[in-house]
């Protein structure tokens, strides 16, 4: 008996224990995660002034939802997001399994090791080193800079006749933005898919191998549908993220040049809150988008489980 | 099995070709890197001229005297080095206090669905940038170090990365030292973090990139540029699309009109790549552990 009761009373001492650990991360998540969604919520129907908080400003009802879409600006900044998240999601999805198909016929370990270590460099550089690199060695040059190196060996190579303003046309910016996302991911994509390819039965491979199989054979028939459930996966919970093109990138290589093909919800809200100072406008893009994010999350994550099994908590 | 025949011919063409193919997208990773690091040793003159590529031209150490005896420089890094310490050790404490209790199962921790469902509420659903904003600033953090690390104490996602570890360590570890009489915290101390040394470096790991890395918190929540962390620094000078709350359009054109804006920002630039370099061979070693966040049922 007395063993029962001591079990007891330690049973509920963990409890305490638990939620004692639990008290300060909860407390900082609340205030500065939890809170700012009620908040968003309340300056969406109002007119917000910081002057006045968001209980002293003006309720407006609908009206900031109203002005949004009379907002020229709305409807492009859509559009751009989900052409540059949807190509972003393709384009990081298809090279890093490309890459890692090629790489996994590479028998050299030294060469195979190398690579893998330069190709995801870039991976930890933050949006502004990167930026600051890439604005240089994108740049067509000015009266008193010269071309960037990209330009120059375009130029040198003959493909193209003038400098190309990668970062200023509105023709080539989604594309640059693709091209450099990839660039920065594909090295640190690559080893999901590497660490999925030494997953499979090697049985397979021998026996295919007897059977007189070729190399193209089995990666048709072996490789790819042994590497499908991770494709998959990695696809599904790509689609939480369509609303987020990429604010960071984006942020830093844009400018007012672009701003037709490359401005994106996100920016939208910034220039709309820090730079106009239409909280409220602001706000309420935020919370439509958030609206929409977490929707697209639940379902990626439904599928997620349905199809891979994939559990986040 | 020793495969005795010999290459075919079309292996041999696929090989060579798959070479180039790998050698040329390896080798774009590095060269704007390595343009960047060749910009820093050479003089303005060579690079207004155009001479510089991948080897520095002329070379001379001038960019970087010229970065290393700025003071702005250094109160930004003075900021940096001071968030990164604090950050990190805040991150990782909450990160193990999050994990241990919500790696026990329902029956052990009876409240655990209810905090579960709140951590799954903050991560899906985001107040946006100016709630957010406006909550920092009324808690009176603006201009503070405390802005750049209190609003990311909790890194959620890490939080799940050691939740999964823990949850795999075996349960009749923590049954026989509680059956001797140990509590949570001696069961915590004692069993689960010296087993989880991998895991627990990995999301070390994971928050000194990101507070090493970020720079957004630190342009919208100083008024003030002494208080930047010098990514933000970096980032009113190398882009020409920031805006901060206050006016310091001043400084940044005394800096554009700098003859020397190329090589200097390259080496500002390769300064602040340093220090991931040095702990590049640690993340190639513990990084993949952190790949898969979430679990996937046998």
């Amino acid at each position: 008996m007395s063993k029962i009761k001591l079990n007891r009373k330690k049973r509920s001492t963990d409890q305490l224990f638990f939620h004692g650990m639990l008290f300060l991360p909860v407390l900082f998540l609340f205030i500065y995660h939890f809170l700012p969604i009620p908040a968003g919520i309340l300056m969406s129907f109002e007119n917000f002034q910081p002057g006045k908080g968001f209980f002293g400003s003006k309720f407006v009802g609908f009206d900031n939802f109203k002005k949004l879409f009379l907002l020229p600006d709305t409807l492009p900044a859509l559009r751009n997001t989900l052409i540059i998240a949807i190509e972003k999601i393709a384009c990081n999805i298809v090279i890093p399994v490309g890459f890692a198909l090629l790489l996994n016929e590479v028998r050299v370990k030294l060469l195979k090791r190398t690579v893998q270590t330069v190709t995801y460099l870039p991976y930890f550089l933050s949006w502004v080193i990167l930026s600051g690199i890439l604005i240089k060695f994108l740049s067509p040059g000015s009266a008193a800079t010269s071309p960037g190196l990209f330009n120059t060996i375009l130029l040198k190579l003959g493909i193209i006749k003038e400098a190309v303003y990668f970062l200023g046309t509105n023709s080539t910016f989604r594309q640059t933005m693709v091209v450099s996302d990839v660039w920065k991911n594909f090295g640190y994509n690559t080893i999901v898919y590497l660490a999925a390819l030494t997953g499979i039965d090697p049985t397979l491979y021998e026996a295919s191998a007897v059977d007189g199989a070729g190399r193209w054979k089995q990666t048709v028939h072996i490789t790819i549908p042994g590497i499908a459930p991770f494709i998959i996966l990695m696809t599904v919970l790509a689609i939480g993220n369509v609303l987020s093109a990429g604010f960071d990138q984006i942020f830093n290589m844009y400018n007012p040049a672009v701003y037709e093909t490359g401005d994106i919800i996100d920016t939208l809200v910034y220039r709309l809150g820090l730079v106009n100072k239409q909280f409220s406008l602001s706000a309420a893009v935020g919370l439509l988008k958030s609206i929409v994010s977490c929707i697209l999350v639940l379902t990626s994550y439904k599928l997620a489980d349905k199809f891979a099994g994939y559990r986040v908590w | 099995m020793e495969m005795k025949i010999k290459k075919s011919k079309g292996r041999i063409l696929f090989e060579v070709i798959n070479f180039i193919i790998i050698a040329f997208l390896t080798i774009s990773c590095l060269v704007p890197i390595i343009n960047i690091l060749a910009y820093s040793f050479s003089s303005s003159q060579a690079i207004i001229e155009n001479r510089v590529s991948i080897i520095p031209q002329d070379f001379t150490l001038q960019a970087y005297k010229y970065v290393l005896s700025n003071a702005r420089f250094w109160t930004s890094m003075k900021v940096t080095v001071l968030r990164v310490v604090f950050g990190v050790i805040v991150n990782v404490i909450m990160i193990m206090l999050v994990a241990y209790p919500l790696s026990k199962p329902d029956h052990k921790f009876h409240a655990r669905k209810y905090y579960v469902a709140f951590m799954l509420c903050v991560m899906l659903f985001s107040g946006g940038m100016m709630p957010t904003y406006f909550i920092v600033s009324k808690t009176g953090l603006i201009d503070t170090l405390a802005s750049l690390i209190l609003p990311g104490a909790v890194p959620v996602f890490s939080c799940i990365v050691l939740m999964n570890f823990f949850r795999g360590v075996p349960e009749e570890l923590e049954e026989s030292a509680l059956l001797d009489g140990a509590n949570q915290f001696q069961v915590l101390s004692k069993i689960y973090l010296p087993i989880s040394k991998p895991s627990i470096a990995t999301v070390t790991l994971f928050a000194l990139i990101n507070h090493w890395n970020s720079w957004f918190d630190g342009l919208i929540y100083s008024n003030h540029t002494e208080n930047y962390p010098m990514q933000s620094y970096l980032q009113t000078l190398v882009t020409s699309t920031s805006f901060s709350l206050e006016d310091m359009d001043v400084d940044r054109m005394l800096d554009m009109m700098n003859v020397n804006e190329t090589n200097m920002q390259s080496a500002m630039i390769f300064i602040s790549i340093i220090p991931l370099m040095l702990i590049y061979p640690f993340l190639q070693k513990y990084f993949t552990t952190g790949l898969t966040v979430g679990s996937v049922k046998g």
